[in-house]
């Protein structure tokens, strides 16, 4: 039971600080404002006993990926005279595409268990460590080794772009 | 739940808040007093003898301080920037074993607030929010300087990350384990440093660069930058940013005492038993994190500020290829020691 209000705690807290996200005026803030999501979400893994994806979730995306965020931000100095006006078509344009998105993801988690039910099953050691890797090594590893070359892929595309051209042919 | 346990768990709690703010501030007037003896000065002796009482003079006066917040900050992101710093300073602290089992009153009492499994992944988390402190402290004061010690603050952070944390993947190799408590337990016999000098070399080079402490402290560069990023703060916020500098300090000195210097481990340690063990690996312990603290200092007033360029160049080129191949070299040989050649 107790559990089941910190879930509801906890969810009512990701959804108020996500649609900060949106909501709040200026940019940097609204980065921090992702930043408290995402360290909600990292607490709804670890009430779900995935303390692994928990961590992982406040190194990568709250410690690094956020990080770079924020710098890119802070050095643009954004203010509200600069900011760029969108026209009236893509403001129209990215409702539509964003309204389609929520509906898509309704109707793909309707069937999902109701809030806190599903903490009451979290007696399971999948999300340890160690079952983990244990999993991402043995029946996993094909997926997994993919997924690192696509991320080396990503980081030389990256390399090569921030180059500039005179540098390659050197 | 256990209420003895909760109360257990609560009294460790509180006194770890104690201790590392008081080590916090006495680390303050150690510092001064070493400063003093390296440049052949007397050092604070005003306060109480021998200046015992500057730390307490220096708390009571940065509260009595005027609290100024600039017209055109950002207030709320002024106030909490060096609240999230002292935050991040003070968690680590949590899953850090402090000593071998204690015997009172008829409990097992460990001397460790959680023993999570995950133990120095949670460490890298917290220091990876570490440098939001700074970021939104330096970014809301509204200060070109400011700003400027921000950026650099967020960039050497990020940059030292990745070598620190490949340094201690090798650590992680060796013990089998992710939890701080299994890796002190695996260092009874011979302590991680004879395997790992070179990962030792680079993660304490990383560790000085996280903590923005000299060589690498550009963030607060005070001949380049008026004061770096709390060149605006005042009062008790700029009190409670450099009391955190002091306090992740002290526990990442611990963090290297465990990784690589066996953490309450000491030499005989086979012939105590009981209380008395808890208590010698206790005053272990603090003896090693008192030796790190030590060196750090001693770096500060030895070696002169690196160059912003000279300071990447040493992150990236020359500390994470340096770590990576030790990775790999250490991977090499463990897979030969489980037969894999």
């Amino acid at each position: 039971m107790s559990l089941q209000i910190i879930s509801i705690i906890l969810g009512s807290l990701t959804l108020a600080a996500a649609l900060m996200v949106v909501l709040s005026k200026h940019p940097v803030r609204s980065v921090i404002y992702l930043v408290v999501t995402f360290f909600l979400i990292t607490s709804m893994y670890i009430m779900m006993n995935a303390q692994f994806l928990a961590v992982v979730n406040m190194i990568v995306y709250a410690g690094a990926i956020m990080v770079l965020f924020l710098f890119v931000l802070m050095l643009l100095n954004l203010n509200k005279e600069m900011e760029p006006v969108t026209a009236k078509g893509s403001q129209l344009a990215a409702f539509i595409a964003g309204g389609s998105l929520f509906l898509v993801l309704i109707t793909a988690l309707k069937d999902t268990l109701i809030l806190g039910q599903s903490y009451r099953e979290n007696h399971s050691q999948i999300g340890l460590v160690k079952e983990l890797g244990n999993l991402l090594f043995s029946k996993y590893i094909v997926a997994f080794e993919l997924t690192s070359i696509l991320f080396i892929a990503a980081m030389v595309g990256a390399i090569l772009l921030a180059k500039r051209e005179n540098q390659i042919i050197e | 739940m256990d209420t003895a346990l909760l109360i257990e768990k609560s009294i460790l709690v509180i006194l770890l808040f104690l201790v590392s703010l008081g080590a916090a501030a006495y680390m303050t007037y150690f510092e001064r007093k070493l400063a003093a003896w390296i440049q052949d000065r007397v050092g604070p002796d005003r306060a109480g003898p021998f200046g015992i009482l500057q730390p307490i003079a220096d708390g009571v006066k940065m509260f009595l301080k005027e609290d100024f917040i600039p017209a055109k900050a950002d207030k709320w992101l002024f106030i909490i920037g060096p609240g999230i710093a002292m935050f991040t300073a003070l968690i680590t602290s949590a899953v850090i074993p402090w000593g071998p089992k204690l015997h009172l009153f008829g409990r097992d009492i460990v001397l460790q607030v959680a023993d999570i499994n995950i133990g120095i992944l949670y460490v890298f988390g917290v220091i990876s929010i570490g440098v939001y402190g700074i970021m939104i402290g330096g970014w809301a004061s509204n200060n070109k300087y400011s700003l400027y010690g921000a950026i650099r603050a967020s960039s050497q952070m990020i940059s030292y990350e990745l070598a620190m944390g490949v340094s201690a993947i090798t650590i992680v190799l060796l013990s089998g384990s992710l939890s701080l408590n299994a890796i002190v337990e695996g260092q009874s016999a011979v302590w991680n440093i004879v395997y790992q000098p070179v990962a030792f070399l680079i993660f304490f080079i990383c560790a000085l660069a996280e903590l923005n402490r000299a060589p690498f402290d550009l963030p607060e560069c005070e001949s380049e930058l008026v004061g770096g990023y709390h060149t605006e703060y005042s009062s008790m916020k700029l009190g409670l940013y450099l009391f955190a500098e002091y306090t992740s300090m002290f526990v990442s000195s611990a963090i290297m005492a465990i990784l690589f210097f066996g953490g309450y481990n000491f030499p005989g340690m086979s012939h105590f038993s009981g209380n008395t063990l808890a208590i010698l690996g206790i005053a272990a312990f603090a003896t090693k994190i008192f030796i790190f603290i030590f060196v750090i200092m001693w770096i500060r007033w030895t070696i002169p500020r690196f160059r912003f360029d000279q300071l990447m160049h040493l992150g990236w080129k020359s500390l994470l290829p340096l770590s990576l191949i030790n990775l790999l070299v250490t991977g090499l040989v463990i897979a030969y020691k489980n037969g894999w050649f």
